[in-house]
């Protein structure tokens, strides 16, 4: 899907990123912890959070996120916004829950990151 | 062409707002001097948990980095209470933070386990009441 | 739906709360930050999450979820075992995402 029909389907504001919306997004992740993501996100999943401070846009960066969506109709705060505009970085914002929002995308065909995990020597961090 | 850098950053402990300005910093110089993709989002990755640790837990510390021909190398020391079980603090989960530090989204469990999957060679050591040291190395 | 039909069709791991397998689930929250737990999730409630300490048996008897499911394989320690067997919640544990698993939730949930 493109960041536009998320976005759509969502019924999401497009706080930063108005011109990157032709981005087309197969996996998502979904965390309120950053050290998960750290440790499975794919680069060019979405983030999908209910976290809206700085570090979310930090994390987006390093890991290579596609673009952060941020849930529960929160607006993240001017810095984490400022931030996420230097950065290059979407973000987009919906009313919906995490749980909704996850289950509305899967149901649209965007897949988790995260491969089987056999036992605890064998996560796949990348 | 290869090229190598080395330069060094300071942490402050509980300045959670900073959390990943270092590892963001040293994943954009790594992509100037030419890294590829993929060994600059293990160090960044293994930067980002090790400046958390340090902001969460410690008093303060240094983040250096230094980029030869073939491998990067991220030491890392901090000063504070340091780890009492280093085998519990490397599993994955195991957190000793408190609500406040997870309603900021931190405290997983997952820091030294990740920081360890980004390595090729880890190696840690700690003294309680003293503070941390990292040894992280990735080859190019 | 029952907690029983979600262990069945996702394959979930019942870490405690065997007996408990019949309460009602009505929907789903995901989440980890507490405070957002509390306010926005409602009785009945799954609740898909990546936090394994003992304070999530809490949050879930006061909003009387139905179960606790923890993504990706982690396993809650022996005080949150003991907590959740104590206020009969179920704890389950799934190998897949957040993503993933709420996803199939929802898919179920809404056929």
């Amino acid at each position: 899907m493109t960041l536009r029909e998320i976005a759509d389907l969502l019924d999401a504001r497009i706080l930063v990123g108005g011109d990157h919306l032709d981005i087309e997004v197969k996996t998502a992740f979904s965390a309120d912890l950053m050290s998960d993501v750290l440790a499975f996100a794919k680069p060019g999943s979405i983030m999908i959070t209910g976290l809206t401070n700085p570090q979310i846009v930090r994390i987006a960066s390093i890991v290579d996120n596609s673009a952060i969506l941020v849930v529960r109709g929160k607006i993240p705060p001017e810095e984490t916004l400022t931030l996420a505009e230097e950065l290059d970085i979407p973000v987009l914002s919906t009313r919906y829950i995490l749980f909704e929002t996850s289950g509305r995308l899967y149901a649209n065909g965007i897949v988790g990151c995260v491969r089987k995990i056999e036992g605890p020597e064998s996560v796949i961090p990348l | 062409m290869t090229q190598g850098c080395e330069c060094s950053f300071s942490v402050e402990g509980e300045k959670f707002a900073e959390a990943g300005k270092v590892s963001v910093e040293i994943k954009k110089m790594l992509k100037k001097i030419g890294i590829p993709d993929d060994v600059r989002r293990r160090a960044a990755i293994a930067t980002y948990e090790s400046e958390v640790n340090i902001i969460s837990y410690a008093i303060e510390g240094t983040v250096k980095l230094q980029v030869t021909r073939d491998r990067i190398l991220i030491d890392i020391r901090d000063t504070g209470p340091g780890i009492s079980n280093i085998e519990q603090a490397m599993e994955q989960g195991y957190s000793t933070a408190n609500d406040r530090i997870r309603e900021m989204g931190f405290g997983a469990g997952m820091g030294l386990f990740n920081i360890k999957n980004c390595s090729d060679t880890f190696e840690i050591s700690s003294e309680e009441g003293k503070g941390t040291h990292l040894k992280i190395l990735i080859n190019r | 739906m029952d907690v029983a039909f979600l262990v069945e069709k996702l394959g979930l791991t019942v870490r405690c709360g065997e007996d408990r397998l019949d309460r009602e689930v009505s929907g789903g929250y995901a989440g980890d930050l507490l405070s957002n737990v509390l306010a926005g999730s409602k009785n009945g409630d799954v609740w898909v999450t990546c936090q394994a300490h003992q304070n999530i048996v809490a949050v879930s008897v006061l909003k009387e979820h139905a179960c606790i499911i923890l993504t990706q394989g982690r396993q809650p320690d022996t005080d949150t075992i003991e907590r959740a067997s104590q206020e009969g919640i179920p704890l389950l544990v799934t190998e897949l995402s957040g993503f993933e698993i709420a996803g199939r939730i929802y898919g179920l949930l809404h056929p």
